[in-house]
């Protein structure tokens, strides 16, 4: 198992005692419980729904979150969470980071203390599982534009629309979806079975397949009045929730390329070709420095990200900045590596190619490669490019 | 009741060993430390007892330094275990495994345990010696490479695994030294929100003569004159060719260059 992970600049040492112990247990619980069955899972198509009780009894869910069943940890600590998760697969951390992130974050922060109450105990032990309603058929990378619609009748609120790549949906006992009230963004938390609300499940993916990922309907839902999120209105509700995720998401990948990294090094360490391993020739080597490089960067980007997310002061540009950067290198390494392996980069004795995969969906969501760097030239010119 | 579990920190079992150039030691920048997996185990019944039988306290005991504290807060305090003793003592860092058996006895003295979980083995250096050492310094009985272990009346049971497939059951009473087999339980993973709660567990430090001992009593018997890596595995050569081709090659060469046919 790989116990000792790529740290070429002894970032440990500028962890705490307290986060070394948490990325250790979480490692060990990765490498016992989520490894051995996750290619099965993977090449099944199915999310291994077992894990979710362990995880919230393992304390994984909402960690940077205080009350309620959550133990108020630092952002550096949700990270390495993030990066022991990935590094077993990008569908098991992608879980925890809506979970998390996406749905324990914006009912702490935005909902009333009934809502409180009554999800984040049952989230954060893992009982209950949430998803996040964003992105739509036709708004995606501009969710400003999105059609769903509530409409206030009385004592409910009349929600119509759909919404689509939603990871958890089919699964969620509670969804977060933002809708327009009047043509201002507001969070609705929808409960499974209310009547008129579907989760059609979305099949035939060929990355994060061992995660859920589903369409949100909702045809003439009448939502009591109570579940709006009464403390955000507009866009930087669902915004504030994405901005933690992201920061979640630059350690993730990161743990993905690691694992990439130490299947490489020991592939080309054990594999002969021309009489001598392939880690003797100049050019694997190349690819082996490269990784060694763009990981070391990343997890030094990642840390100080961390500190200033702990200190309050990160601003969401430096988390663009980040997801962009560490996912972009984590599929590059990914993709090297699948190609490193030859053949055998294709099958499911290594792990490269599942990574390399479910890397093509963690480039997209989120926000996009391409809008995150967009997201940097508004920030250096002031002016905003994509739209 | 009072359970000890008796750990000992090791290199983990995957890290890759080096000598210091004087032969003296291993070098033990880099390595990663960890509970010896078998007091691992140890540690999981102590705390399995503690959890079926209210009012029992788990103290974990070792013999290190500084070092150990973040060890045993991670591995022993956030899987169960109520509080920590560490022996830590110059004297003692030379002592060998009847010096740490003298402390250990002393601190399960002192704490007055019914019971006494050690590991079966140590993986760094694979003696088995100090159970067997603090039980005959303590007038205890010991059961060694318990697989199963119950309290049975006002003593326990112990089924210990004995060879070709059969089992040996031992009863008896307290107090008793039990060294753990791997089948004794399976070690549970520490959860974030007991890592948290360890941090404020008690972790006393002891020297020697808390212990009511002095440097003299821990006086190494047994002297390591060297250590060395065992030698590097001999070229190994992969005979191509197909099956047929590949086994006639290996009897050739068994035959003509081993001389061992
Ligand atoms: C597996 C998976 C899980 C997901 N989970 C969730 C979830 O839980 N909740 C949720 O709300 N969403 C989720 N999403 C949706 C995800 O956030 C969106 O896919 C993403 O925001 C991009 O939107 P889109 O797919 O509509 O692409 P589009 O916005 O149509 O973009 C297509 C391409 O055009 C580019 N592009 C778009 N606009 C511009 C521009 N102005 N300038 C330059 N290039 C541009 C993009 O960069 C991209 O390359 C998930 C997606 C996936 C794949």
């Amino acid at each position: 198992m790989r116990h000792k992970p790529l740290d070429f600049y002894d970032i440990d040492d500028l962890l705490t005692d307290e986060d070394r112990q948490i990325r250790d247990a979480v490692r060990a619980w990765v490498d016992g419980r989520v490894l051995p069955i996750i290619e099965d899972h993977f090449q099944a198509g199915t999310f291994p729904a077992h894990l979710v009780r362990e995880m919230g009894e393992m304390g994984f869910f909402g960690t940077q979150l205080e009350g309620y069943g959550c133990p108020g940890l630092s952002y550096t600590a949700y990270g390495l969470i993030c990066q022991e998760l990935e590094r077993g697969d990008s569908g098991i951390r992608s879980f925890a980071s809506v979970q998390s992130s996406l749905v324990m974050y914006p009912i702490h922060r935005f909902g009333s203390p009934a809502q409180r109450e009554r999800w984040l105990p049952g989230l954060a032990s893992g009982a209950l599982i949430g998803c996040f309603g964003l992105t739509e058929p036709d708004h995606g990378s501009d969710p400003g534009a999105m059609i769903t619609r509530a409409e206030h009748r009385g004592d409910h609120y009349l929600l119509r629309g759909a919404k689509m790549w939603i990871t958890n949906g089919s699964v969620a006992d509670v969804a977060v979806v933002w809708a327009k009230l009047d043509g201002v963004v507001r969070g609705f938390l929808v409960e499974r079975g209310t009547e008129g609300f579907s989760a059609p499940e979305l099949k035939n993916k060929h990355s994060l397949r061992a995660s859920v990922t589903s369409e949100l309907v909702f045809d003439e839902v009448r939502v009591p009045l109570e579940n709006i999120l009464p403390g955000v209105e507009g866009l930087k509700g669902p915004l504030a929730c994405l901005t933690s995720a992201r920061y979640g998401i630059s350690w993730g990948a990161l743990g993905a390329a690691g694992a990439c990294f130490d299947a490489s090094r020991e592939y080309s360490l054990t594999r002969h070709q021309f009489g001598r391993p392939l880690g003797s020739f100049q050019l694997v080597q190349a690819k082996l420095a490269g990784m060694l490089r763009e990981i070391t960067k990343g997890q030094l980007l990642s840390w100080r990200l961390g500190r200033l997310m702990d200190e309050g002061r990160a601003r969401h540009e430096q988390v663009s900045l980040a997801k962009l950067n560490n996912v972009d290198i984590a599929l590059d390494i990914a993709r090297v590596s699948r190609d490193l392996h030859g053949a055998a980069g294709i099958v499911s004795d290594f792990p490269v190619m599942r990574h390399m995969a479910n890397l093509e969906s963690v480039i997209t969501y989120e926000g996009t490669h391409d809008i995150h760097t967009l997201v940097l030239g508004r920030w250096i010119t002031g002016i905003q490019a994509f739209s | 009741m009072k359970i000890a579990a008796c750990v000992k920190i090791t290199p983990a079992t995957d890290s890759r060993i080096s000598i210091l150039a004087d032969g003296t030691g291993i070098d033990a920048s880099g390595i990663k430390w960890i509970i010896s997996p078998y007091d691992q185990v140890a540690i999981e019944q102590a705390v399995l007892l503690a959890e079926a039988n209210k009012g029992t306290e788990v103290v974990i005991v070792t013999v290190g330094d500084d070092n150990a504290v973040a060890q045993l807060r991670a591995g022993a305090l956030a899987v169960g275990g109520d509080r920590a003793v560490l022996v830590q003592d110059a004297a003692l860092a030379n002592s060998d495994n009847l010096g740490v058996a003298k402390a250990l006895a002393a601190v399960l003295k002192k704490e007055a345990v019914d019971l006494a979980f050690f590991g079966k083995v140590a993986v760094d250096d694979d003696a088995s010696q100090v159970p067997g050492m603090a039980a005959e310094l303590l007038g205890w009985p010991q059961v060694s490479s318990a697989s199963k272990f119950e309290l049975a009346g006002s003593g326990f049971t112990a089924v210990r695994a004995v060879g070709g497939g059969m089992e040996q059951e031992v009863r008896g009473s307290f107090p008793v030294v039990i060294t753990a087999d791997r089948d004794l339980a399976v070690p549970r993973y520490a959860k974030l929100p007991q890592i948290m709660k360890a941090k404020k567990k008690k972790v006393d430090t002891l020297s020697l003569s808390d212990l009511g001992l002095s440097a003299g009593d821990v006086a190494p018997k047994v002297a390591v004159s060297s250590y060395a890596l065992p030698p590097s595995r001999e070229k190994v050569t992969l005979l191509g060719g197909s099956a047929q081709e590949a086994a006639a090659e290996l009897v050739r060469r068994l035959r003509d260059e081993a001389k061992v046919l």
